[in-house]
């Protein structure tokens, strides 16, 4: 038996875009199996679930999970990793703050499978079938994981040790966070491993004063290539946005969409930004506020909590139990 | 009813799963793969600002991000009744032409190779991509990382992010390149041509020139005689990036032309409730049930179907071996569901000969990279072919570009039927009265779904090239009779 650590990776309900940026650190690939026996990463090698499940309590050293709670088997796999694992790293954008796939959370799940298995314009469904947990064939019977009302951030279903953020990682900074685990030079758990200033910092764009009038769209404007684009009116979330990335995307004339989660200390990506946007806006009358937000910023939860909404105060749109789970999914998931 | 449970203990488990039901006396009755997960993307989307899908459709996919990066994109120019200028059409399907070399490449060596290199019944510690370095050296190892890490390096030079990139805008592209980026991308389009180049002729020397091989290829096993899709040039020439979708017969028959704009009229999408992803078929053929013939629906959207469904390579030297595969297999319409990887290594050579020539192109670092919009937004359809098959995004918005609807035809869904019948084809071939089940089956199916690149099992994606698999076959009442398992210890 090799006295290397024991590293496990998963995903649950995430894109494969984190595993892509792990493989992406290349030949640092080596140097992380050279400090780990990798027994499970269903993605890339070898593991089994039956032998996680039966390891000791702690037998892991750490696990990388990427992918927010949509499903009763994803919660399964998180419940378990967690009791197995001494570290337990929420890591990316979707195990942090529930990513993209958590703007799910303005839907209900009966809304959700009503366009895509009935109303959707290429659907074929006249009797209205829907995938469910247990379908009897002619054969026996088959079956599927619960699909739940809400999606939950791994923090919001298991205790989380530490948190890297970005959709997904940039390849440097999970290397970072590789060798602060092997050295041990760790911030208090339950923290973010990251930097603790803003994309704005690292951006190379020209800034000066922001007074903004007018918020404009990305298809409205072809903005100057030199300045800021919040400047120019472009709802840039660099201003609230944890550094790390590198500021590719105002590079490339794009504004920064906020992926890498709130700046270090804010825990609300979305009440950060709209305190920021209200700080540029070049007014003191209520009346015309309202407007410019209004005509500039159409959707504010699309905006304000495209990588965050899962993880935020408001968490989901208002419905009874906001977003715990039914006695119908606690049953699926204990019964598993 | 006896059931095998195939549980892969890589992706398919999150995201995929095989049931196949024996009878009593011992045969194959049904085979059934499952993809245990929905996100909603097409719900969610709604309320959204247009412009946004670009990024948000993504991460559906980090796989193939530029993907749904590009087929949002184009929907967002119909939305929004705009023509990009030439040079942000030509940046686009460059961007896009290294993604596909770069994609192609990770597919072939990492995951196909290990069967053909080393053989399906090589040990299995050897049937991976370390095993292929073994054999023909380490130089083979050097190339397919240089071919990777090049195509990231451009992908996020050009548009942004190696992963999910945030670039593509209504009526062009967020940022042009310069002479010196142009340069770096067309001497990067070269090696990549070379690499191509030595892809297949190492699929030449290992596969071709191996009797056995062809046998299995060619073989009855993973024979699907179902319609091809795949997306033509004004010539009829394969394109990934813009043209009319093609649908052909098993007999090689043309089915259907039409614009992408139109694709309902052609496909529709069945639900069946051991599964959340969708059935799509053809529409004015019917579906007949998870059948093959020129009388059932199915279709399949892969690099072989693409091939099937044009009447060339827009290339020399794609065209070339174009014509040599179906030369050697037969004419066409090629059937095989095997051949899919020969017909990968034929669009990677496409791939990175359109590289080159867009990368030379004396438009690619004109400034017109971007048009505004000035009509009012209503509804779009961007289509584009996704490394996978044929990918789809419809957009409906009100007059300030926020959605109302949104739907989604997504790559490996097209293959859905299709990737369920060649499971159970295979299964069906294997297992048999009176022959013991063994580690061949497993291999075997996994090569059966293997040829689609599916991306639900983007486990198909592994470093080592071989999932783990387990097979447990249970009584009726669920006691597990026998376990059988492959790379699992």
């Amino acid at each position: 038996m090799s006295d290397k650590g024991k590293l496990a990776l998963y995903w649950a309900a995430s894109c494969g875009g984190c595993e892509i940026a792990v493989l992406a650190i290349n030949e640092k690939i080596l140097d992380v199996a050279n400090a780990f026996d990798i027994v499970f990463w269903p993605c890339v090698m070898d593991g089994k679930v039956r032998d996680i499940e039966k390891m000791p309590d702690k037998g892991l050293d750490l696990c990388l999970f990427n992918g927010g709670i949509r499903n009763s088997e994803q919660e399964y796999m998180a419940r378990l990793l967690r009791k197995k694992a001494k570290v337990l790293v929420a890591f990316g954008s979707c195990a942090h703050e529930g990513c993209i796939p958590g703007l799910a959370n303005m839907n209900s799940r009966d809304e959700i499978f009503q366009f895509v298995y009935k109303d959707c314009p290429s659907a074929d469904n006249p009797k209205g079938v829907l995938p469910e947990v247990e379908t009897k064939v002619s054969e026996g019977t088959l079956h599927l994981p619960f699909f739940y009302d809400t999606l939950k951030t791994l923090g919001q279903t298991v205790d989380v040790d530490y948190y890297l953020p970005g959709c997904p990682p940039e390849p440097e900074r999970i290397w970072d966070a590789i060798t602060a685990i092997l050295t041990g030079k760790l911030p208090p758990p339950g923290s973010v491993i990251g930097a603790e200033t803003t994309v704005c910092d690292e951006c190379p764009r020209k800034r000066e004063e922001k007074k903004i009038k007018e918020f404009k769209r990305t298809w409205q404007v072809i903005p100057d290539t030199e300045k800021c684009l919040l400047e120019q009116g472009i709802v840039c979330c660099g201003i609230a946005t944890r550094a790390g990335c590198g500021a590719l995307c105002p590079q490339v004339g794009s504004p920064c969409i906020g992926c890498y989660g709130p700046n270090a200390g804010v825990e609300d990506f979305g009440a950060r930004m709209m305190t920021a946007i209200a700080s540029v806006i070049d007014s003191n009358d209520p009346e015309e506020i309202d407007r410019i937000i209004q005509e500039g910023i159409p959707d504010p939860v699309g905006t304000f909590y495209r990588f965050s909404l899962a993880h935020s105060s408001l968490r989901r749109s208002n419905r009874a139990g906001n977003g715990k789970p039914a006695a119908k999914e606690e049953a699926e998931v204990s019964g598993r | 009813m006896k059931r095998i449970s195939i549980d892969p203990i890589t992706r398919l488990e999150g995201h995929g799963k095989i049931d196949i039901f024996l009878t009593p006396e011992g045969e194959v009755a049904n085979a059934y793969v499952q993809v245990p997960e929905l996100r909603g993307f097409e719900t969610f989307c709604v309320g959204r600002p247009a412009e946004d899908m670009p990024n948000l459709t993504n991460r559906i996919c980090g796989v193939c991000p530029e993907a749904h990066h590009m087929a949002a994109t184009k929907a967002l120019d119909a939305l929004f009744h705009v023509d990009p200028p030439p040079t942000a059409k030509k940046l686009r399907e460059l961007f896009y032409s290294i993604f596909y070399a770069t994609d192609h490449t990770t597919h072939f060596y990492a995951l196909a190779g290990p069967d053909f290199v080393m053989g399906p019944d090589a040990p299995k510690e050897v049937r991976n991509i370390l095993g292929i370095v073994g054999k023909v050296g380490m130089e083979i190892a050097g190339k397919v990382l240089k071919m990777r890490r090049d195509g990231h390096y451009l992908i996020k030079m050009i548009g942004g992010r190696p992963v999910h990139p945030n670039w593509g805008l209504p009526g062009g592209v967020s940022r042009g390149i310069n002479e010196e980026q142009r340069a770096e991308i067309e001497k990067l389009g070269r090696d990549a041509v070379e690499f191509a180049k030595f892809s297949l002729k190492l699929f030449e020397d290992i596969v071709l020139k191996n009797p056995d091989y062809v046998k299995i290829v060619t073989g009855d096993i993973y024979l699907h005689k179902t319609y091809n899709m795949g997306t033509v040039d004004a010539n009829n020439h394969v394109n990934f990036y813009d043209g009319k979708i093609r649908v052909v017969g098993p007999d090689g028959r043309e089915h259907a032309k039409y614009d992408a704009k139109d694709y309902r009229e052609y496909i529709a999408e069945r639900t069946e409730p051991w599964s959340y992803l969708k059935f799509p078929y053809l529409k004015k053929i019917g579906w007949k049930g998870f059948v093959d013939g020129v009388d059932s629906g199915v279709y399949k959207a892969t690099p072989l179907s693409r091939l099937n469904a044009a009447d060339g390579m827009a290339t020399p030297l794609a065209q070339t071996e174009y014509e040599r595969m179906y030369d050697t297999l037969g004419g066409k319409p090629v059937n095989h569901t095997l051949a899919t990887h020969w017909a990968r290594l034929v669009e990677l050579l496409y791939a990175t000969e359109r590289w080159v020539e867009l990368a030379t192109d004396p438009e690619i670092t004109g400034k017109e990279f971007r048009v505004l919009p000035t009509e009012t937004p209503t509804e779009g359809v961007g289509s584009v072919e996704a490394p996978r098959g044929t990918l789809t995004h419809h957009f409906w918005t009100d007059e300030r570009g926020i959605l109302t609807k949104v739907n989604l035809v997504v790559g490996t869904t097209n293959n859905n039927a299709p990737i369920n019948m060649s499971v159970k084809r295979a299964a069906q071939s294997l297992i048999q009265k009176g022959k013991p089940v063994n580690e061949g089956l497993l291999n075997m199916v996994e090569m059966a779904f293997r040829a689609y690149d599916p991306c639900f099992g983007c486990a198909t994606h592994t470093l080592p090239g071989r999932m783990p698999l387990e097979v447990t076959l249970r009584g009726p009442d669920g006691e597990v009779i026998d376990r059988l398992a492959q790379n699992m210890d």
